[in-house]
């Protein structure tokens, strides 16, 4: 059982969810956490969320990002109607697979489409010495998920590079106009496949299935591509 | 014991019997794989049953698709929550794939190419219940939902059916595929919401 301690919206749609979960054990970067919902007549909906924050021993505090879909039915209630104080019912960490280990010394490529950025985030701010690079790909300004702290991050860390790709909207002065992630950004701003990177790529299923075929098509062994889709189109 | 959720309503209240619990209807069909899609030429494609005293069936799509198929519409339930109802399926039972095969193991463990594996019950795919689907809704199966060819288990979580199968091998005891090395139930029965291990 989860306890709701703050809430702090990223974008206009997107919320952070800071969690109080007493029993909580740890988790990996890249793992999730399912929610269930239950109304006053008994009804339930759960839902897949991954965890944004890394784990440090002291905290106790599970952090998860939620994108509102403005039909769906879990989000809008997570992004909109949770307060303070409320208690949410999870499970997990879950996933045991789509996780970066801190023991593991290969570079990363990360790519995010959109909401896709959660688990990779929880990656960023679990690094240590590796070298990441992070290609995160959004509809506009907008629209990117812990823009501070990324932008804080990229400028103090040098092992960590990120390049946002805007497909409808880009900010004033950008070098180029809006365009869709294609494989010359992937070989550009990920790493090569000679570096044998860790990659991880997560967002909605088709921006996913596109983008691993792109790594794979760039010579990158298909074992080394981890994937999470989110759902979606 | 549930708390209720202060202020929830629930927008996709599916009264249907059909839905197993912790559910959602789908009406596309979402993607689950854990990495990129294989690609796999026809003239290279190859299944096999092995069994456990190391005898090897081998089929290619020749001889496979000139096995006699059946046409099957089953409901399919992915871990991840959704479900979809009534979905079309042409393939070859696993009844006509071990017709000529002795064998005495109890479980199964499917490979795919790319290197997935997922664990099954020998029962389970016997008496109509399994087949290994190269069709979907009347067309070649897509290479992102497991095509040229995938096992289809329907009434196990989604993840039992392997996309891309090329080899089922028998074992005498149970052993943990993919998934079910990383955290997900052994069996995984829908109606039984054996999602995760321990479930
Ligand atoms: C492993 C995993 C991790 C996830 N992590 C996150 C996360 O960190 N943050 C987050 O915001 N979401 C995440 N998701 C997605 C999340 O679980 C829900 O699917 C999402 O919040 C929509 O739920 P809903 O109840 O609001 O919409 P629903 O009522 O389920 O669906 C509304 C409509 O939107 C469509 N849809 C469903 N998912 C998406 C999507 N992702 N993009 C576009 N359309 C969609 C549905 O097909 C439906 O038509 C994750 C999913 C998985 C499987």
């Amino acid at each position: 059982m989860a306890t709701v301690r703050e809430t702090r919206e990223e974008t206009g749609t997107a919320r952070t969810l800071v969690l109080d979960i007493p029993e909580w054990a740890g988790h990996l970067p890249g793992q999730h956490i399912d929610i269930r919902l239950t109304a006053e007549d008994g009804y339930q909906a759960q839902r897949s969320y991954s965890i944004a924050s890394a784990w440090s021993a002291d905290s106790k505090t599970v952090e998860i990002s939620v994108q509102r879909l403005e039909d769906g039915e879990v989000s809008p209630y997570l992004t909109e109607v949770v307060e303070p104080g409320d208690q949410i019912e999870v499970r997990g960490p879950i996933g045991g697979w789509f996780v970066w280990r801190a023991e593991s010394t290969a570079p990363v490529t990360l790519i995010a489409g959109g909401s896709g950025i959660v688990p990779l985030m929880a990656m960023v701010r679990a690094r240590g010495r590796q070298l990441f690079r992070l290609i995160y790909a959004v509809r506009t300004p907008a629209d990117v998920l812990y823009a501070d702290e990324l932008r804080r991050r990229a400028r103090e860390d040098f092992g960590l590079d990120v390049h946002f790709v805007y497909s409808r909207e880009v900010p004033a002065g950008w070098p180029v106009p809006p365009q869709r992630i294609d494989i010359a950004v992937v070989n550009t701003h990920g790493w090569p496949p000679d570096f044998a990177p860790d990659c991880f790529v997560c967002g909605p299923n088709t921006f996913v299935e596109v983008v691993a075929d792109m790594l794979v098509a760039l010579g990158h062994d298909p074992a080394k591509v981890r994937t999470e889709r989110f759902g979606g189109a | 014991m549930s708390i209720i959720s202060r202020g929830f309503g629930g927008r996709r209240r599916d009264p249907s019997p059909d839905l197993p619990p912790g559910q959602y209807q789908a009406h596309d069909f979402p993607v689950l794989s854990a990495g990129p899609t294989p690609r796999i030429p026809l003239d290279r494609w190859q299944f096999s049953i092995l069994t456990e005293t190391g005898e090897e069936h081998t089929w290619d799509w020749k001889q496979f698709t000139a096995l006699p198929a059946e046409d099957v519409t089953v409901d399919i339930h992915c871990v991840t929550k959704w479900s979809k109802f009534g979905t079309g399926w042409k393939g070859v039972s696993l009844d006509t794939l071990f017709e000529d095969v002795e064998t005495a193991g109890d479980y199964v463990m499917a490979h795919s190419v790319g290197g997935y594996t997922t664990n099954v019950p020998f029962e389970d795919l016997l008496d109509g219940k399994a087949w290994i689907a190269y069709e979907y809704d009347g067309e070649p199966l897509h290479p992102e939902h497991g095509g040229p060819a995938r096992l289809l288990i329907p009434h196990l979580y989604f993840w039992k059916s392997a996309k891309w199968v090329d080899r089922l091998r028998m074992m005498h005891e149970d052993e943990p595929g993919f998934w079910e090395n990383a955290g997900y139930h052994m069996y995984g029965d829908p109606w039984q919401e054996q999602r995760y291990h321990g479930d």
